[in-house]
Order: structure tokens, then C-alpha cells, then sequence
């Protein structure tokens, strides 16, 4: 072997060899990450944290349960109003419309996705919070809602496009209308795919804090309603972690846990879902 | 289904009413109809967006001009406000972000692409994509908790020791400031990179390879020389990505990056970003000025961004197509 060559062999080795390393690097952060917030949130978690309402400055003690609570009730709005939203429009672009009109409505809607999210919070505090003159959980749903448009309109409008083209045209050979066909095969087929993609923007807004900090504001006591301001983990967790109280702290660690596990646990179920099989193959 | 229609509708008006008629008893019409009203309703809140954010800022606009993002007083008190320190920070931050994840990304997306099997590949694959899925707000404990203790007593130190000749490292090692903060950004841009950079690479047609292969090159030579080149524009949009999204990023920024309005070549020095300015000041704005000034600064960073996805999409659609035409023939 000539130097020549072995030199060039080394050099591949010992780049591939970084790559890897690289690649290394990159995934150990999601460990590491899990790991401090379970060594340092773990010791923090009790039953009081999920029961009661957070102590005042100086108490040890207390709990997150009306951010859990608040948390639920804003996810709840922003599901109901981001996923009919983006299910029907999915609808629309996949099996109703033309060439432009889809084009545009597509465009609109990466344009949405693309929006850094505390300029979503911005727009949902001057149409929803501004002309009401209050902070609210209605408000705080909308910025969120507004968030899952997109993300479940695309995705569904991918899934519903998978569905093969023999499927429509067996339906209709069978006389039944386009709107039966869509709700009684097209749908059906792809809704392992829908459901993963409405789990997917579920997760990707329930750790969103920034849209909510102009909204939902945040809350030390139980939010009656939907018509007052209310706390939310993400937001809690941001106050309670730049806060000087060690207390507080450990609140935010235990917090952060809480919120990690649930959206880490709906990502994978979410693939789990999808990988189990597309009900129909693609073509 | 009781349909007593079997003719197939003729061309003309009447028929043309007809057959809309059938569709409409048939339930079609009407379900494209609603289906359009909430498609169409996509395209107006996304408009809606632009004139609350353009109507919003008509008063800075106004007052200050171009002035607004080159002069660096920001008053509330004398309704002074221009935006240069925010801008300077969100920028230098980035660039530090991407700075370190563009290597370790495309780096990692090489790896992912080309050596690892495709379980590996697939299961490291999975790692990242929940990776990207942690919010940001957990990012940021993280990084007020764990990086900046780091930052203060160990890597800011180690910094000016070996490099503290460069004005980039000089000053105190308070912990916090753009360094942190961009290395917190780094952190959460990398998964981006990785996932669409192993895309646009997995995409690059085979025969590339193993024609690089069969003229002698390494396995690295024919990566590097053949397999990147091809890709790169893909790779271009994947940076592009990562920094839209560090340019518009918030919570862990706001946490660790210091919240003073300081412009300062170095990066040990706290600073302040777009995004942490109105997080902070918003609900608080004390005059109509002031919160349409804050809106201006949305405005700006939402027409960044734009323009930024916007590229990104066509580079990342350009290359994938290409690979997919080659290697078709």
C-alpha cells in the first residue's frame, strides 16, 4: 500500500470515526436531558403536587394542581378549535380542490407553521385579550388552537393524498357520492395517520409557553370559567425557575418532568400508532 | 342508496343545473362547500396576521422610519425606542447556534445517512425527532440550572485562558449572555439540521456512490467529494431552518441570555433578543408607542423568518426532486 493511499484511508476513518461521534453527541442530549430532570424533578414529585395550589413565597410545600388543570383546559379549546380547522381544510385541499386554490391555502398554512410562536402569542393578545381588556383561558386556547391548524392540516392532507387512488374509484364505481366516499373509505383508511398527526400537534403545543404568556397570563389560585386568566405548566415552569426561591425550584424541575413525560409519552404512541401499520398500503 | 339518476348529464346549462343538483342532494356540494369555508379560513387568519402585525406598528413606522433598527436608545419613559440592541443580540446569538450545530448536525446526518444501518439509523432517527419535540421552556430550566453554573466556572474560564487574546472572549464570567444563549439555540436547532439533512442525503441517488466508489476513491472521498456536493443546496435549506427557528426562538433564550439591552463584542457580555423583549415588555407597555413598537419588532421578526422558511422550502424541494430525477434515468 502506498502512503498515498494510506493516508487517504486514515483520513476516511477518522472522519467517519467523527461522524459518529457526532451523531453520538447529538442524541446522548436527549438523555441527558431526561436524566437531570429526573434525578433532579423526581425527588421533587409527591402527591401534593398534583393536589394542591402553590404555597406562598416563604412556605415550603404546595403543589401545581390548578396549572395541571389549566393546562387541560387550554389544550381541551385548542384541540377543539385547531383540529376541526385543520382536519376539514385537509379535506378540502386532498379531495375537493383545484390547482391554485390548494396551492394557496397550503402556502398560508406553512407560512402559520413557520411563525416563531410569541408572534402568535402577540396576535392572539391584540384580537383576543385587547379588545376584551382581560387575560383569559378562551384566549389562551385560541393562540394554541391557532398553532395546531397547520401542523394537522398538513399531515392529514398527506395521509388522506397515501389513500390510492383504486379505493376512490371503487367507491364511486359503486354509485356511492364523493362526500360518502370520503367519510365511509377515504377517512377510515388513513385514520391511523390522522390520529397520529392530531396527537403530534397536541404534543408539539402542550409544552408552548410563549403564546400564553400574553394570554392565559398565569394564575396562583383555581381559574373558575373560561373567562379569567389561569396557570398553565409551561408558563408556571418559567416563572417558578427564574424565581430566586430554592423552593420554587425544585417546583420547576418537578414540573418540567411532568410536562416532558406527558409529551414524550404521546410522541411515541403517536409513532407507535403509525408504525403498527397504515391500514392501507401505499401505493 | 336509492338513486334513480343513471343518465350520465349531457353538456349544457341544464344539464350543468342538473347535475349540480343531483350533487347537491347527494350531500357533495354542500360538504365542499363547508370544507372550503375552513380551508379558506387558513388563508384568512395567516392574512389576518400580516394586518394586525403591519396595522399594528403604523405608529413606530411613523415616528422613527428606518431609524427604528439603527439606533440603539430604548426609553419607555421619553418614548424613545429603537431597536438595535434586540436585533444585535438575536443575531449574534444565532450565528453562535449555528456556529456549533451546523457542523455536529450535518456531521451526525452524514453518519445517520451513510454508515449506520438502517435499524441504527432508524432508532437514532426516532431519538431526534423527540429531541425536537421538547419544549423549549424545558430547554430553558436546563440551561438556567445546568449550562450557565457550567458556563461561569468552567468553559468561560477555560475560554479566556486559552483565547482570551480575542476581544470575542473578554470580561467577567457572569454565566449568562450571548455565548449561553447560543448554546442553548445550538442545542435545540441540531435536530432540525439532522432530520432534514439525512433526508435530502438519503435522498441522493445511489449510482452517485458507487460510481465514486469504482473510480477509487475512500468511503469518506465519495461522501465528502460526491454525496454532499449533490445534496448540498438541501443542506443549505436545512441551515436555513435551523435558523429561522433560532431567530423566533423565546422562552430559553429570555432565561439565560440576561435581559439588558447591551451591545458588546463580547460574548461573555448579557444581552437581550427580539423575541425576550416582547416576552418581557408587552402586557407591561406603558405608552401606545411603546407596544406598537414592540408589535414593529413581531413585524420584523415575522418577515425574517418568512423570507428564511420560504427558501429553505424551495432549496429542500429542489434537491430531493433532483435526486429523485436522477435516479429515475
Amino acid at each position: 500500500m502506498s502512503p498515498g493511499l494510506r493516508w487517504r484511508k486514515f483520513v476516511s476513518g477518522f472522519m467517519l470515526t467523527m461522524t459518529g461521534l457526532c451523531a453520538l453527541v447529538s442524541v446522548s442530549v436527549l438523555f441527558l436531558i431526561l436524566g437531570y430532570l429526573v434525578y433532579h424533578g423526581g425527588t421533587s414529585i409527591s402527591w401534593n403536587f398534583f393536589t394542591k395550589l402553590p404555597a406562598p413565597v416563604g412556605e415550603s410545600g404546595g403543589g401545581m394542581a390548578n396549572a395541571i388543570v389549566g393546562s387541560g383546559k387550554l389544550l381541551l379549546l385548542a384541540t377543539l378549535f385547531g383540529v376541526p380547522v385543520g382536519f376539514l381544510g385537509a379535506i378540502y385541499l386532498a379531495e375537493f380542490s383545484g390547482g391554485t386554490t390548494a396551492f394557496v391555502v397550503r402556502y398560508a398554512a406553512d407560512l402559520l407553521n413557520g411563525v416563531p410562536s410569541i408572534v402568535i402569542g402577540m396576535f392572539a393578545y391584540s384580537l383576543a385579550v385587547l379588545p376584551f381588556k382581560h387575560f383569559s383561558t378562551l384566549a389562551g386556547g385560541f393562540a394554541l388552537g391557532l398553532m395546531m391548524i397547520p401542523i394537522t392540516l398538513r399531515s392529514t392532507e398527506e395521509f388522506l393524498r397515501s389513500v390510492p387512488n383504486a379505493l376512490r374509484e371503487a367507491s364511486m364505481a359503486l354509485g356511492a357520492s364523493k362526500w360518502k366516499t370520503i367519510t365511509s373509505v377515504i377517512v377510515p383508511a388513513a385514520y391511523r395517520g390522522i390520529l397520529t398527526a392530531i396527537l403530534l400537534a397536541f404534543a408539539r403545543v402542550a409544552g408552548e409557553t410563549a403564546p400564553l404568556l400574553f394570554t392565559a397570563l398565569g394564575n396562583s389560585f383555581w381559574s373558575p370559567g373560561w373567562h379569567q386568566p389561569t396557570a398553565s405548566l409551561p408558563v408556571m415552569i418559567f416563572t417558578y425557575a427564574i424565581a430566586p426561591y430554592d423552593d420554587w425550584h425544585r417546583q420547576a424541575w418537578a414540573a418540567g418532568l411532568v410536562l416532558l413525560g406527558l409529551i414524550l409519552v404521546i410522541n411515541i404512541v403517536a409513532r407507535a400508532i403509525l408504525s403498527r401499520g397504515m391500514a392501507v398500503p401505499r401505493s | 342508496m336509492a338513486t334513480t339518476t343513471t343518465t350520465v348529464p349531457s353538456a349544457g346549462p341544464v344539464a350543468g343545473l342538473r347535475s349540480f343538483l343531483f350533487r347537491l342532494r347527494e350531500g357533495d356540494e354542500i360538504a365542499r362547500m363547508i370544507t372550503f369555508l375552513f380551508a379558506a379560513s387558513v388563508v384568512l387568519v395567516t392574512l389576518l396576521l400580516v394586518f394586525v402585525l403591519w396595522q399594528g406598528s403604523v405608529l413606530p413606522r411613523h415616528k422613527f422610519g428606518f431609524n427604528f433598527f439603527h439606533t440603539s436608545v430604548w426609553d419607555p419613559i421619553f418614548d424613545q425606542f429603537g431597536a438595535l440592541p434586540f436585533i444585535y443580540g438575536t443575531l449574534v446569538t444565532s450565528a453562535v447556534s449555528l456556529f456549533v450545530a451546523v457542523p455536529l448536525g450535518i456531521g451526525a446526518a452524514i453518519f445517520l445517512a451513510e454508515l449506520a444501518p438502517a435499524r441504527v439509523s432508524d432508532t437514532l432517527e426516532f431519538f431526534i425527532d423527540l429531541l425536537a419535540a421538547v419544549p423549549s421552556v424545558i430547554y430553558g430550566v436546563l440551561g438556567v440550572f445546568i449550562v450557565v453554573p457550567l458556563m461561569r466556572s468552567y468553559i468561560q474560564p477555560a475560554l479566556q485562558n486559552t483565547l482570551g487574546f480575542l476581544p470575542l472572549f473578554k470580561g467577567p464570567a457572569y454565566g449568562i449572555g450571548f455565548l449561553t444563549a447560543g448554546l442553548v439555540l445550538a442545542i435545540m436547532v441540531i435536530p432540525y439540521i439532522i432530520s432534514v439533512s439525512r433526508e435530502v442525503l438519503l435522498a441522493v441517488p445511489r449510482d452517485q456512490r458507487e460510481a465514486a466508489l469504482s473510480l477509487g476513491s475512500t468511503r469518506w472521498e465519495s461522501t465528502w467529494q460526491v454525496v454532499v456536493p449533490f445534496a448540498r443546496p438541501g443542506i443549505l435549506g436545512s441551515i436555513f431552518l435551523a435558523l429561522a427557528r433560532a431567530l423566533g426562538e423565546t422562552m430559553a433564550v429570555t432565561m439565560v441570555i440576561g435581559n439588558t439591552p447591551i451591545i458588546s463584542a463580547s460574548l461573555f457580555s448579557p444581552g437581550y433578543s427580539i423575541a425576550a423583549v416582547i416576552a418581557n415588555e408587552l402586557t407591561e407597555a406603558t405608552s401606545n408607542l411603546h407596544y406598537q413598537s414592540l408589535i414593529e419588532l413581531g413585524l420584523a421578526l415575522f418577515l425574517l423568518t418568512f423570507i428564511l422558511n420560504g427558501l429553505a422550502r424551495l432549496l429542500i424541494v429542489a434537491t430531493s426532486q433532483r435526486g429523485r430525477a436522477m435516479g429515475h434515468t
